[in-house]
């Protein structure tokens, strides 16, 4: 224990808690956009998985990680639609169609997986970028400046995400479409569409958070290999109390916990593997009873809309 | 012809048959438990951790009191697993009704746990001493008492006890949900929870109760899957029953009669995965996906099935149709 926090083991874990964050940080800002309008999208797991796959299959096809990447945010944004056309038109229970499609893209994605790959292969994902001047900081610069792409975008998301929600007309209508639809409408917001075009932007960037583990992580699909991120994102949306930066908190929080589990028992620190990885579910539990405030919660979350309901 | 493969295995000899019912009974077991979730409004999702929850707390239970003759230690086996279940989803509950939590991340979060701690307690402390003493460590615990075991209802099939088991606590939970004050009130408090504490009921604390009963159930499915099928816990004893039985619980309509056909067409659906990935290569994760469908169906149906009742409603009556909540009249006290 006393040779854990050595230099060169915190420099470790703040480099995998930047990689760990990326595939939360896509699916949780996602799923901000879409509560924030007031759906709840609990099937960003099975559309991550979507994403990973299609991803994935592409680079493993065409050699090109570009078309990957839009691959996925495609598959992601089809399942987005799927989910607003049963949760926002069908006004279905959202909790449960959220499950559904979960495990439709498990499913899918399994299928797919087996018929058209068989076992784990491997591609050559995204190349890690040096950021040129950033990357030669001594210590600090290897850690946090020299990721692929899909990691550095994860991170520019946030700001981008709170300017759209709080700075333009798009994302007032998104706030006024989830605090009180019947308001939105009246005012002449068209509340179905904005709450389609959230729930399938945030199905693009949960694809492309799959992704980001398929093509830029690890570089191989797995089944399932998820394996519960899609269900922390959002959890983490709550958490961070809607807001992109808070969700960014989380997101590092959690990353950071989980990190800090891994090099554990990389050094062999005496905790047993499988109590260490329940860690951040636990984490998470506790960050959930926590945070118990509600502010910044959207009135109409998992509220359908109906025309002329009060 | 990958139907046609189905179809064989679910039903076609009586193996097959006496497989389908067997892959029914954890899923009847723990679509009872959903049923009475959703009827108070409770999503639980945690139907895997509960299920894993029983199972170990059952195999444990027994382990440890192996010389117990079975009119005693079986009984008791089941009861520790549905208490275990009932534990499990204490915590959720209690979140929920105390601080208004969201049921559905934190029961994500137990099965996750649930798992984990499987994980660890079949490879050291629940590890099977045979096991290590051959070398090979496969993570399983070791073999419960023969007393504890179902009895196999056909010789050579998997079909055991506990599907009538099964199927009598379908009747027992219609019984509760509308003939009892707790059903009653499960029921009012998942239709209208202002109205519902406006009559007096505790809210919260049937909130809570209702998750419990919930995951006793999937505690239950937990303990008869290990007592009538593997007679130990391996890894993956969930069988996805967790999730798949939320599917049957919708497919019948969230009534507990309803569940039991809806079960056996999902167990047969597994049976005939199992079956057609082996004879025809299409993998056993279609049904999953079909499931998802099921459920997406499901789901989107309730809308027009809405429409309908209030066209009727409207058409029967112009003045005043009394709300669903207050429809029935409350029960005497």
């Amino acid at each position: 224990m006393a040779d854990f926090f050595t230099w060169t083991t915190l420099l470790g874990i703040l480099h995998s808690t930047v990689r760990l964050a990326t595939p939360y940080l896509y699916a949780a800002v996602g799923e901000t956009f879409a509560q924030r309008s007031g759906v709840v999208n609990l099937g960003v797991e099975g559309m991550m998985l979507m994403g990973a796959f299609a991803g994935f299959y592409v680079v493993f096809t065409t050699g090109s990680p570009l078309a990957g990447v839009l691959a996925a945010a495609l598959v992601g944004a089809l399942m987005g639609a799927l989910m607003a056309l049963v949760s926002v038109t069908f006004r279905a229970e959202q909790g449960i169609s959220g499950i559904g499609l979960h495990l439709v893209g498990l499913g899918l994605s399994s299928m797919l997986f087996k018929l058209l790959l068989g076992t784990v292969q491997g591609v050559d994902g995204l190349p890690e970028l040096r950021l040129p001047l950033l990357a030669d900081i001594p210590a600090i610069g290897p850690v946090l400046f020299q990721h692929s792409i899909l990691v550095y975008m994860a991170f520019l998301l946030v700001p981008i995400a709170a300017w759209v929600l709080d700075r333009t007309t798009w994302g007032l209508n998104i706030r006024a479409v989830g605090d009180n639809p019947q308001a939105a409408d009246a005012a002449g917001v068209p509340v179905l569409l904005i709450r389609y075009a959230t729930v399938t932007l945030g199905g693009a960037l949960a694809g492309v958070g799959g992704a980001s583990l398929s093509i830029s992580a690890l570089n191989i699909f797995q089944e399932n290999m998820t394996g519960g991120i899609g269900f922390i994102a959002v959890a983490l949306v709550y958490f961070g109390g809607w807001r992109p930066y808070g969700v960014l908190l989380g997101v590092l929080l959690f990353s950071l916990v989980n990190s800090i589990q891994l090099w554990m028992q990389v050094s062999g620190v005496g905790i047993a593997s499988d109590l260490a990885v329940m860690m951040p579910y636990v984490l998470t539990i506790v960050a959930l009873a926590f945070s118990t405030r509600r502010l910044g919660q959207p009135s109409a979350l998992t509220k359908p809309f109906t025309r002329g309901s009060a | 012809m990958a139907y046609g493969a189905m179809l064989r295995g679910a039903f076609g000899s009586l193996p097959g048959l006496a497989q389908t019912l067997a892959k029914a009974t954890p899923l009847l077991l723990v679509a009872l438990g959903i049923i009475i979730a959703f009827r108070a409004k409770v999503t639980n999702i945690g139907g895997e951790g509960q299920l894993i929850a029983g199972a170990m707390a059952a195999t444990a239970f027994a382990l440890a009191l192996p010389t117990w003759p079975g009119w005693l230690l079986l009984p008791l086996t089941a009861l520790v697993g549905a208490l275990a279940g009932g534990l499990w989803a204490l915590v959720p509950g209690l979140l929920k009704a105390r601080l208004a939590v969201n049921e559905i991340l934190t029961t994500v979060m137990m099965n996750a746990i649930a798992v984990q701690l499987m994980n660890f307690l079949l490879r050291g402390p629940m590890l099977d001493p045979a096991q290590v003493a051959a070398g090979t460590n496969i993570p399983q615990s070791a073999a419960l008492p023969e007393q504890v075991w179902l009895a196999r209802l056909i010789p050579r099939t998997l079909l055991h006890a506990g599907f009538f088991l099964a199927v009598a606590l379908a009747a027992l939970v219609a019984v509760l949900l509308w003939r009892t004050t707790l059903g009653y009130r499960i029921r009012a408090v998942g239709l209208s929870p202002a109205a519902s504490r406006y009559a007096g009921i505790p809210v919260e604390r049937v909130t809570a109760l209702a998750m419990v009963l919930s995951g006793a159930f999937c505690g239950l499915a937990g303990a008869v899957e290990v007592m009538g099928i593997h007679h130990r816990v391996v890894e993956g004893i969930t069988g996805n029953y967790g999730f798949n039985g939320i599917v049957a619980a919708l497919f019948g309509g969230l009534h507990p009669l309803g569940a039991i056909p809806a079960s056996v067409l999902f167990g047969a659906l597994l049976v005939g995965a199992d079956q057609m990935q082996r004879s025809v290569q299409v993998p056993a994760a279609l049904i999953t996906m079909l499931n998802g469908l099921v459920v997406l169906m499901v789901v989107s149906s309730a809308l027009w099935r809405q429409r309908r009742a209030a066209r009727r409603q409207s058409a029967v009556a112009a003045p005043s149709p009394a709300p669903a909540a207050s429809a029935e009249p409350l029960p005497p006290t």
